[in-house]
């Protein structure tokens, strides 16, 4: 029985404080992960590495969370990834303006580490939830990373 | 006897014929009774026999002492008309005649006092034998020598007179014949005659008067009360001095018609007359004028009328006179001269002048009425036009004054079209003037007042331009605040982020294990921490609820399931607490339909309170609905401090909590029932509250099932 694999975190996030705290945490909870630190980055190392979710936060430079998060959802490739979006911005709108960008879940900001995580966990949970033949078209899409 | 003529033998001279015409004369009056009617055949007799022109026969009175002449023969009947002798009248020459046996001739140039004067006759006494004499025979004749016939005649007729008047009752018979003529000749007549004395007792009466003055046995009450009241009314009259002392008097008299009952107006023709034997009484003729009255009651019936309509006239004049003075204006009235005809008093005070007045005022009524006549020449020349009008300036006398007046003229034309008459009304027009000053300021000031409002508008308008800037800029300003302070909690809670972060990692031991002084440090940075973002977090609701950016995530849910939630959330500090935490949920609570998010958070904030505020007891959490309002109440009664009634209001202000000392006892923003309050009324509710001091206190949230947003 081999070990299974540890699920890859893609972490976007332009504050380096908060991207390496959450880094460590989740190194820390036992995933993998990797960084990025705007939204072109988060582009790339999501065709790159394929991840098995993304945490993204929406204030970015360069390209923001939502015009990423639009278009992974728009790429057969890369539409399957859960994206939970991180906001500090409570203001009317955000929320929804994530949403319709394609985000999954929604985490508001200040977040403690754990709960981040148990957020991360539960939309992993989710996704294995769901049907198994989903499952293993993504983890043969998954072998190419 | 008759000596002379009884020497001539009357047979022997007389012819044959004259026997013959003697003796039918003489069978005549012996077949007559009449006396009158005797005399005069006899003396025809005479006047175709002996050729007699003129003869009269007078007899004598049986009862008196007079001559009466009864029969006559071409005589005129006024000549012999009141022929009367005296025969105690012993000069009169034919009282002489009458006293001698033979007849007496009278020459044409003796004096007879009789109606044969101026010519020849005989005066034959008419005698038996030597008896008195019966009368006298006046027979005119042209020498002293007597006819033989005549002489026969004499006696014959004198003894027929003897016979005649020797009769008893012939003279009465007579008389009684002829007063039956004289009654039936008044009775004929068809006005009431009576003749009466001069007491007025009733003597005579035709039947017209007796009609009046008397009633038949049979007659009716009425009747005879009227005929009583005739007879007073008629001696009444009678009686008045003018019957006593007039011989003819007339006068009025009002009788009753006593069959009729009707009023008859007689006039009274009364006269007096005396009579030897009888004494004096009064004849009286009543003239029926009835109708007469009537016909002159009429004509002062319309003689009245009459004068009624004149007075009416009169009147109706005086009435226009008070009509035309009343009128204020002065109206007066010209003739196409100009001269004025009439004028009313307004009109005097203008144009006459009493003489009282001084020299000024005269000139000033001169010049009025010149300014007049040269208004009316005006009006005169405009013919065809009906009215005409025009301002004239006059001048009140007394004063001399100025009056500009409107004059207004209207001409009067006759039948044939000429104008006789200009009638002119003067209207006062100080007053009109004066207006029009006053009318010329007020738009003046009315047109200043425009000026002033419009640039105190156009100030306005200025004004309220400057406030809407102001108004948006503060809006603008306001937006920037909320954006503000929007951004600056985004920007704190990025490196506060990582503050909790890193705390909570050294607090799991993710970089290694930490010594206990290690961890009580990092716990209090990580509470600390906590606080900054619980008002940092404050500052942003109440900034979204003001910008109206708090959204509303209605959802259905339960009530009890927050309840539960709220207190497994607030578990830790309700351990610690030791106080006795109950909730008391009734059945039957209805899925409420709200932001569940903004409840939970209300009761979140409502529970820590009770906790916080709470030293010992308990903490009860109690929900109910009320089906007829359709409300969720959640009340939170807790054992603790309480709240003075006076604050009551001022805990739900912002940044308020009672006790502002820096070293407070209570941690807590102070933001956070001002933050349930809004969100329960956003939600279309509310939170009350009941409280006293040291008696704990109730805040009881209440929320529509269904949200309406506010």
């Amino acid at each position: 029985m081999t070990e299974p694999r540890k699920p890859l975190v893609l972490v976007v996030e332009d504050y380096q404080d908060a991207r390496e705290m959450y880094a460590a945490y989740l190194q820390f909870s036992g995933y993998g992960v990797a960084e990025a630190a705007n939204g072109l980055e988060a582009l790339e190392k999501t065709r790159e590495l394929m991840p098995d979710i993304i945490l993204m936060d929406l204030a970015l430079p360069k390209m923001d969370g939502w015009e990423a998060t639009r278009r992974l959802k728009a790429d057969e490739q890369t539409r399957h990834i859960p994206i939970v979006a991180l906001t500090g911005h409570a203001l009317a709108g955000h929320a929804e303006g994530a949403r319709q960008a394609g985000c999954d879940a929604f985490v508001t900001k200040p977040c403690l580490p754990d709960a981040l995580v148990a957020e991360i966990e539960r939309m992993l949970a989710v996704r294995r939830g769901e049907t198994g033949s989903r499952r293993s078209r993504s983890s043969s899409k998954s072998k190419t990373s | 006897m008759y000596r002379s003529a009884a020497s001539v033998d009357p047979l022997a001279e007389a012819d044959a014929s004259q026997t013959d015409a003697r003796l039918a004369l003489a069978e005549t009056l012996l077949a007559s009774g009449d006396l009158q009617a005797s005399a005069r055949q006899s003396i025809d007799w005479l006047a175709v026999h002996a050729g007699v022109h003129q003869a009269a026969v007078a007899v004598c009175d049986p009862a008196g002492s007079n001559l009466l002449l009864i029969a006559e023969h071409g005589i005129s009947s006024a000549a012999i008309a009141d022929f009367v002798i005296d025969r105690d009248d012993v000069q009169h020459p034919l009282v002489q005649a009458l006293s001698r046996l033979e007849p007496t001739y009278f020459s044409p140039s003796a004096s007879s006092r009789s109606p044969l004067d101026g010519i020849g006759f005989h005066a034959v006494p008419l005698r038996v034998d030597e008896d008195s004499p019966a009368g006298l025979m006046l027979v005119s004749a042209s020498s002293p020598e007597i006819h033989a016939d005549v002489v026969w005649l004499a006696r014959l007729l004198a003894r027929q007179l003897a016979r005649l008047q020797s009769g008893p009752g012939a003279i009465d018979k007579r008389l009684g014949q002829e007063r039956m003529l004289l009654y039936s000749i008044i009775n004929a007549v068809t006005d009431p005659i009576l003749l009466t004395d001069t007491e007025g007792k009733l003597r005579i009466a035709n039947t017209h008067a007796e009609k009046l003055f008397a009633a038949p046995e049979d007659a009716s009450e009425g009747w005879r009360r009227a005929v009583a009241l005739n007879n007073m009314l008629f001696s009444a009259a009678l009686s008045t001095s003018a019957v006593a002392q007039t011989d003819l008097s007339r006068r009025e008299l009002l009788l009753v018609d006593p069959l009729e009952g009707s009023d008859l107006l007689f006039e009274l023709l009364s006269s007096r007359a005396k009579d030897e034997r009888q004494g004096t009484y009064v004849v009286s003729i009543l003239r029926n004028i009835t109708d007469l009255a009537r016909a002159r009651e009429e004509i002062e019936e319309s003689y009245r009328t009459l004068r009624l309509a004149q007075a009416e006239v009169r009147d109706e004049r005086h009435r226009l006179d008070l009509i035309i003075d009343s009128v204020a204006d002065p109206i007066l009235v010209t003739d196409p001269e100009g001269d004025i005809v009439l004028l009313n008093e307004p009109a005097e005070r203008l144009f006459t002048v009493p003489v009282t007045v001084g020299e000024s005022a005269q000139r000033h009524v001169r010049a009025n009425g010149a300014n007049l006549t040269s208004f009316v020449s005006n009006v005169l020349t405009r013919t065809g036009e009906q009215r005409y009008s025009g301002e004239i300036q006059l001048v009140e006398p007394p004063t001399g004054r100025n009056l500009p007046v409107e004059a207004v003229a209207g001409t009067i034309l006759n039948d044939q079209g000429e104008l006789v008459w200009v009638v002119t009304i003067l209207h006062d027009l100080t007053q009109t003037l004066e207006k029009e000053a006053l009318y010329e300021q007020l738009k003046h000031a009315s047109a200043e007042l425009e000026r002033k409002v419009q640039e105190a508008t156009a100030e306005l308008a200025q004004q309220n331009e400057l406030l809407r800037r102001q108004h948006i800029e503060l809006e603008q300003a306001s937006a920037l605040k909320s954006q503000f302070l929007a951004n600056i909690s985004h920007e704190f809670r990025t490196p506060l982020n990582a503050i909790l972060g890193y705390t909570h990692m050294l607090l799991h031991g993710v970089t290694g294990p930490v010594t206990d002084p290690q961890r009580k440090s990092l716990t209090r940075i990580d509470s600390n921490s906590r606080h900054l973002l619980a008002l940092i977090n404050d500052i942003l609701d109440i900034t979204r609820i003001e910008a109206g950016r708090m959204p509303l995530n209605v959802t259905q849910f339960k009530v009890s399931d927050l309840v539960v939630e709220v207190m497994s959330e607030l578990e830790p500090i309700i351990r610690r607490s030791n106080l006795t935490v109950t909730a008391k949920v009734r059945n039957g609570l209805p899925t409420v339909k709200s932001d569940r998010q903004k409840v939970k958070q209300i009761m979140l904030n409502l529970l820590s309170n009770a906790l916080k505020f709470t030293p010992t007891g308990s903490v009860t959490i109690a929900a109910a609905f009320d089906r007829r309002s359709q409300i969720i109440s959640v009340a939170f009664v807790d054992t603790g401090v309480g709240i003075p009634h006076e604050s009551h209001s001022k805990i739900f202000e912002d940044f308020r909590q009672l006790d502002t000392s820096p070293t407070r006892g209570y941690g807590g923003t102070g933001l956070g029932l001002s933050i349930c309050r809004r969100l329960a009324q956003m939600l279309g509710g509310s939170i009350d509250l009941v409280s006293q001091v040291g008696e704990g206190s109730i805040f009881t949230l209440k929320l529509p099932a269904r949200a309406r947003r506010r």
